[in-house]
C-alpha cells in the first residue's frame, strides 16, 4: 500500500514539476508548483512525519506562494506572452544536460551497490506515533539547537539583504 | 468482509457526506440568520416573503445560483476561473473532518444506536470499537490543529487565483489585497494558537478539549487576549467586516469575486461563510471547551448536562457566529493602511508578548 | 554533551556585534556614520583575540554540531584577518563613495560568522549554513554600489549562479544523509568505510557536493561567474571574495575530502585532477588578454584556486600543511594587492585600467613598490610568500606523485609571469600618459597595505614559524 501511495505521489510530483518549469504563463507555473509541494507534503506524511507535513503546507502553500503570486501578478501578461519560450541557449542546455544525466547513470551503474541498497537504514528520529510533534521539538532545541539558532542569522542577513538592495532610499 | 467495506467504505463516506450536508445547510442558513440580524439592527424587517419570516428564503436562494447564466470573462484564464472556487471552497471543508462536535464516545454509540437495527451484536461491537479512535466525530489526528491552520492557509489561493484569472482591474487589487491581508494575519492568527498550546501541551483538538475538561475551566480563562486575537484575525482571514477589504463593494466592485456568478458564485459565497463556520467551531474548541458545558466543575449547575454535549457545541459555534453577524453590523471597515497595521504594529506584538509571558508562567508553575 | 558555549566565543561576538552596528545605525548622526567601520574592525580584532586564546582547544561543542581543532582554529584566525583588513580598507572606500556605512560592516561581520562556523563544522547541515550566510551577505555586498549597473550586475549574476549551485550542493547532501544515515563528518566517515563509500548514492552525494563546492571557490569549468563579480563588485568586497570566501570554501572542502571522504579518494582525485589543471590553465591564459587590474586579479585568483588544489589532491598532511600555507600567503599577497587597487582607482573607481598603471611608479613609490612586492609574491619569486607556497605545494604534491600536474602547474605559472610583469613594467618603465594627479592614501588603507606588504616579506623570509603552525592544523 506505501509503496503504491509512493509511486502515485512520485508521479504527481514530477508530472507537476516539469509542468511547473514548461508553463509558459507564470501563475501557471506557481499552480502547479503549489501542487508540487502539495505531493512533497504527502511524502512527509507517508514517511509519518505528520508535523513536518503540515508545516510544509503551512509555510509553502500557505506563506511563501502566496507571497510569490502576488507578487507574480503584478506582472503584465502580455509583456510575457512577447518573451521568447526558450533561451536561445537552449541547444547548449539541452547539452550539458544530456552530459549531466550520462555521468550520473555512470556514476549508478559504477557504483557497486544498487541505488535501493545503497540507502541507510532509516529512522533516525524514532519516534511512538503520538510524539511526532514533540520529538521534532526535543530534537530542534537539544542535537540541532546550534543550526536551528544560525538560522535565525542566516534569515537576517537575508532581510537586511533584501532591505539594502531593494530600498528606493536607504 | 461486510464489516471491512462498513469500517473503512461507508462509514467514511457517511461521515463525508453529513459533514457536507450540514454544513451546506448551516451556511445557507446561515446567510437567512446574517440578513434578518442585520436588517433588525437597522429596524427593518429583513425576507419576510419566501416562506414563514423568510424561512425558506436560503432554498429559493440558492435555487436561483443554480439557474442563473454562468459568465466565463473572454478574457479570461479558463482553466484557473474554474479551478478557483473549487480551491476556495475545498479547503473550507476539510477543516471540518479533525474539528471534535462531542466527546469521544459519542461516534461509537452512535454507530451502534444505527447499526442495531441491520447488524448482529458483535459485528456492531466491532464496528464500534473500530471507529472508536476516531474521537469526537470524523476524525482524530494528533496534529489537528496544525491541520486546521495549514488546509485553512491554502485557501487563500483560491481567492487570488480567483481574482487573477477574472483578468479584470477589480478582482485583481482585491486579490492583492486578499493576499497581503492573509499573509499578515495569519502570523498573528498563529501565534495566538500558541499560548493555547502551551497550556495545554498537545495539538490534537480532542485532547485539548479534555485537558480543559480536567482542568475544570475553559481556556478563555487563562488566555483572554489569545481568544481575543484568534477571533480577530480570524475575522481577518475569512474576510469579513470590518476587514473585508478584498471584497469592498463600495472600492472595489465585488473584490476578487466581481466576475464571477451563478453557481461558481455561490461556491466563494458558501466557501467564506464555511471559513466563518470553521473559525468559530475552532474558537470554541480551543477556548470555550468544545463540547462541555459551562462551568464544567461548578456541581449545582449540573442539571446543564441535560443538554448534550454535541448541542452545547452547536450553542457555542451559534454564538460566535451571532458575534461576527454582529460585528459586521455595527462597525465601519478600516482603510487598507489601517487593517496593515494593526495586523504588523498591534496584534503580532500582542500575539508575540503573550506567548513570551504564557511561556513564562507555564515555565514557572511547572 | 556539553553545550560549550564558549568554543564559539568569536562568532557569537562577532554576530552580537554585527547586531548592535545595526541597531547603532539609527542613533549615528550621518557624519558619524564613519565610526561603524572602525567598531566592525573591533570587533574583528576582538574576535580575533579570543580565537587566539582558544588556539589548542579541542574537542566538540553544541551536540556535536561544531567540533574544535587546530584546522577550524587555524583557518578562524586567517578569516578574520581577512575580515579585518577587508573592514579597514572599506572604511574610508564607502566614504570616498559616499555609500552607507550602516549596513555594509553588520553584513560583512555576518559574512565572517559565516565562514568562521564552516571552518569549526562538524556537520554537513552547519557546513551549509554557514555557506549561506558567508554566500547570501556575499551577493548583497557584491551589489551594495546600487547606482552602479555594473555592481547590479555583479550581484544578480553571483546570486542567480550561487542559488543554483547550491541547489546543487543541498541535493548532495541529502542524498548523503541518505547514503550516511548521519549528515555529521564523522557519521559519513564511518558510513564510508563500511561499504557505503562505493553506493551509487554515495557517489553522487558526494559528485554534486563537489560541484556545489567548486562553484563557490570558482574552479574550472565552474568559474565562469568570477570575473564579472569580481570587476562589478566594490573593490573591498572583491578582496573579500577572493581572500576571505574562496579561502572558507577550500579550506572546508580540504576538510571534507581530507577527512570525511578519504574511502572515495579514487573518485575525488580524479575529478579535482581535471578541475585543478584547467583552472590553472584557464586562469592563466585568460588573466592574459584582461586590460582592467580587478578583471586580471580575479582570473589570477582563479589561477591560485588551481594551486591550492594541488595539495587537496594529494590528500596528505602534508599537502594539507602546503594548502594552509599557502592560503596565508595568498590572503597576505591579495588583500594587498586590492588594498593598493582601492586606493588607486579613486572616485567611482575610475582608474582600474591597467593603462592607469602606467608610469606611476616613481610618482606613488608606497603604492607602486607594495604592489610590486604583492605581484612578485603572486608570481611566486623569492624572497616573497609566494615563493615558499609554491615550493611547498608542488613539493607535497611530488611526494603524492602527482608529477604530470605539478608540470602543469609550474609551466601556469610561467605564465603567469608575463601578466604580472607587464603590470610591473607598466608602473616603473613606462611614461605616465595623463599629468599627474594626487592620489590620497587614507591611513586605515596605508597600515593594511604596510602589514600585508611586511607579511608577505616576513613569509618569503622566515616561513618555518607559519609553516609549522599548519603543520599543526594539519595534523602533522
Amino acid at each position: 500500500m506505501e509503496t503504491y501511495l509512493f509511486y502515485a505521489l512520485a508521479l504527481i510530483l514530477v508530472t507537476f514539476s516539469i509542468l511547473t518549469v514548461t508553463a509558459r504563463n507564470p501563475v501557471r507555473s506557481a499552480v502547479y508548483l503549489v501542487s508540487a509541494l502539495l505531493a512533497v507534503a504527502g511524502f512527509f506524511f507517508l514517511l509519518e512525519a505528520e508535523f513536518v507535513g503540515a508545516v510544509q503546507v503551512l509555510v509553502y502553500v500557505g506563506g511563501i506562494m502566496v507571497l510569490f503570486l502576488f507578487v507574480i501578478m503584478l506582472v503584465s501578461i502580455e509583456a510575457l506572452d512577447r518573451q521568447p519560450k526558450v533561451s536561445r541557449q537552449w541547444r547548449t542546455g539541452v547539452v550539458l544536460a544530456v552530459v549531466l544525466c550520462l555521468e550520473l547513470s555512470l556514476l549508478i551503474f559504477r557504483g557497486t551497490v544498487s541505488l535501493e541498497e545503497g540507502l541507510a537504514e532509516p529512522g533516525i528520529i524514532t519516534t511512538t506515533e503520538t510524539m511526532n510533534t514533540e520529538a521534532v521539538g526535543t530534537v530542534l532545541y537539544s542535537t540541532y539547537l546550534l543550526p536551528f539558532e544560525i538560522a535565525s542569522v542566516l534569515l537576517l542577513v537575508a532581510i537586511v539583504g533584501a532591505v539594502v538592495l531593494a530600498k528606493k532610499e536607504i | 468482509m461486510a464489516e471491512w467495506i462498513i469500517v473503512y467504505g461507508i462509514i467514511p463516506f457517511a461521515k463525508i457526506a453529513v459533514i457536507v450536508l450540514v454544513l451546506s445547510g448551516a451556511v445557507a442558513y446561515m446567510t437567512l440568520l446574517e440578513r434578518k440580524v442585520i436588517a433588525h439592527i437597522q429596524v427593518r424587517l429583513g425576507p419576510m416573503r419566501v416562506g414563514w419570516h423568510g424561512l425558506l428564503q436560503p432554498i429559493a436562494d440558492g435555487l436561483k445560483f443554480i439557474l442563473k447564466e454562468d459568465i466565463v470573462p473572454a478574457r479570461a484564464d479558463k482553466l484557473l476561473f474554474t479551478l478557483a472556487p473549487a480551491i476556495s471552497l475545498v479547503p473550507a471543508f476539510v477543516v471540518f473532518a479533525v474539528i471534535p462536535f462531542g466527546p469521544p464516545g459519542m461516534m461509537e454509540d452512535l454507530l451502534r444506536w444505527v447499526l442495531s437495527p441491520f447488524l448482529d451484536a458483535a459485528a456492531v461491537e466491532s464496528i464500534a470499537t473500530h471507529s472508536a479512535a476516531s474521537g469526537g466525530f470524523v476524525t482524530d489526528i494528533n496534529i489537528a490543529l496544525l491541520f486546521v491552520l495549514s488546509i485553512s492557509s491554502v485557501g487563500i489561493l483560491g481567492i487570488i487565483l480567483g481574482g487573477w484569472a477574472s483578468n479584470s482591474k477589480y478582482p485583481l487589487l482585491g486579490a492583492l489585497r486578499s493576499s497581503a491581508q492573509m499573509i499578515s494575519y495569519e502570523v498573528a492568527l498563529g501565534f495566538s494558537v500558541i499560548g493555547v498550546l502551551l497550556v495545554t501541551q498537545s495539538l490534537s483538538l480532542v485532547q485539548i478539549v479534555e485537558n480543559q475538561r480536567e482542568a475544570e475551566v475553559w481556556y478563555i480563562f487563562y488566555q483572554p487576549l489569545a481568544f481575543i486575537l484568534f477571533f480577530i484575525c480570524g475575522m481577518a482571514e475569512t474576510n469579513r467586516l470590518p476587514f473585508d477589504l478584498p471584497e469592498a463593494e463600495t472600492e472595489l466592485v465585488g473584490g476578487f469575486h466581481t466576475e464571477y456568478s451563478g453557481f461558481r458564485f455561490s461556491l466563494f459565497f458558501i466557501a467564506e461563510y464555511a471559513a466563518m463556520v470553521t473559525v468559530s467551531a475552532v474558537a470554541v474548541t480551543l477556548f470555550l471547551g468544545g463540547w462541555l458545558r459551562p462551568f464544567p466543575n461548578v456541581e449545582w449547575l449540573s442539571f446543564l448536562d441535560l443538554i448534550p454535549p454535541l448541542l452545547w457545541f452547536v450553542i457555542k459555534v451559534f454564538l460566535l457566529l451571532y458575534v461576527f453577524i454582529w460585528i459586521r453590523g455595527t462597525l465601519p471597515r478600516y482603510r487598507f493602511d489601517q487593517l496593515m497595521g494593526y495586523g504588523w504594529k498591534l496584534f503580532l506584538p500582542l500575539a508575540l508578548a503573550n506567548v513570551i509571558v504564557t511561556a513564562g508562567v507555564v515555565l514557572a508553575l511547572m | 554533551m556539553d553545550l560549550n558555549y564558549a568554543a564559539l566565543l568569536p562568532e557569537i561576538l562577532l554576530a552580537v556585534a554585527g547586531i548592535l552596528l545595526m541597531l547603532a545605525i539609527p542613533v549615528l548622526p550621518s557624519r558619524q556614520q564613519v565610526r561603524l567601520g572602525y567598531a566592525a574592525s573591533l570587533a574583528l580584532a576582538a574576535a580575533l583575540v579570543t580565537a587566539l586564546l582558544q588556539w589548542g582547544d579541542h574537542g566538540p561543542a553544541f551536540f556535536g554540531m561544531v567540533s574544535m581543532d587546530a584546522l577550524g582554529g587555524a583557518a578562524r584566525i586567517l578569516f578574520l584577518v581577512s575580515s579585518a583588513a577587508v573592514a579597514l580598507i572599506s572604511v574610508s572606500y564607502l566614504k570616498r563613495e559616499r555609500l552607507r556605512h550602516g549596513e555594509y560592516f553588520p553584513l560583512l561581520l555576518m559574512a565572517t560568522v559565516g565562514m568562521s562556523l564552516m571552518a569549526v563544522s562538524a556537520d554537513l547541515i552547519m557546513t551549509f549554513l554557514g555557506l549561506e550566510i558567508l554566500s547570501i551577505s556575499s551577493y548583497v555586498l557584491a551589489g551594495y554600489r546600487r547606482g552602479d549597473p555594473r555592481s547590479n550586475e555583479s550581484a544578480l549574476k553571483y546570486f542567480l549562479l550561487g542559488a543554483f549551485s547550491t541547489a546543487f550542493m543541498l541535493y548532495g547532501i541529502a542524498l548523503l544523509y541518505g547514503a550516511a544515515g548521519s549528515t555529521k563528518y564523522a557519521g559519513i566517515a564511518e558510513a564510508a568505510t563500511q561499504g557505503q563509500a562505493e553506493t551509487a548514492t554515495f557517489l553522487l552525494g558526494l559528485g554534486l557536493l563537489l560541484v556545489g563546492f567548486g562553484f563557490k571557490a570558482a574552479l574550472a569549468p565552474l568559474h565562469v561567474w568570477t570575473p564579472d563579480v569580481y570587476q562589478g563588485a566594490p573593490v573591498p568586497i572583491t578582496a573579500h571574495l577572493a581572500v576571505g570566501s574562496k579561502a572558507a570554501v577550500l579550506i572546508t572542502l580540504l576538510r571534507l575530502l581530507h577527512q570525511v571522504f578519504p574511502a572515495s579518494a579514487d573518485q575525488w582525485q580524479t575529478l579535482l585532477w581535471i578541475a585543478s589543471a584547467a583552472t590553472m590553465i584557464i586562469g592563466n591564459v585568460a588573466a592574459l588578454t584582461q586590460t582592467d587590474v580587478k578583471r586580471l586579479l580575479a582570473y589570477s585568483s582563479i589561477a591560485h584556486a588551481g594551486y591550492i588544489l594541488l595539495g587537496v589532491i594529494a590528500n596528505s598532511p602534508r599537502g594539507a600543511q602546503g594548502v594552509l600555507f599557502y592560503l596565508a600567503a595568498y590572503s597576505l599577497m591579495t588583500l594587498g594587492a586590492f588594498a593598493v587597487v582601492q586606493v588607486f582607482a579613486r572616485r567611482e573607481e575610475r582608474f582600474t585600467k591597467l593603462e592607469d598603471f602606467r608610469g606611476i611608479g616613481y610618482r606613488h613609490p608606497l603604492l607602486s613598490v607594495s604592489l610590486t612586492i604583492f605581484l612578485l609574491s603572486l608570481i611566486g619569486i623569492p624572497p616573497t610568500a609566494g615563493f615558499y607556497g609554491k615550493l611547498f605545494l608542488f613539493s607535497a604534491a611530488v611526494e603524492a606523485d602527482l608529477v604530470a600536474l605539478v608540470i602543469l602547474a609550474v609551466l601556469a605559472s610561467a605564465v603567469g609571469l608575463y601578466y604580472y610583469l607587464q603590470l610591473i613594467v607598466l608602473m616603473f618603465m613606462k611614461e605616465a600618459a595623463s599629468p599627474p594627479e594626487p592620489v590620497p592614501v587614507p591611513l586605515a588603507a596605508r597600515i593594511v597595505i604596510l602589514l600585508m606588504a611586511a607579511g608577505t616579506l616576513y613569509l618569503g623570509v622566515y616561513p618555518a614559524q607559519v609553516l609549522s603552525i599548519a603543520g599543526e592544523a594539519a595534523g602533522l
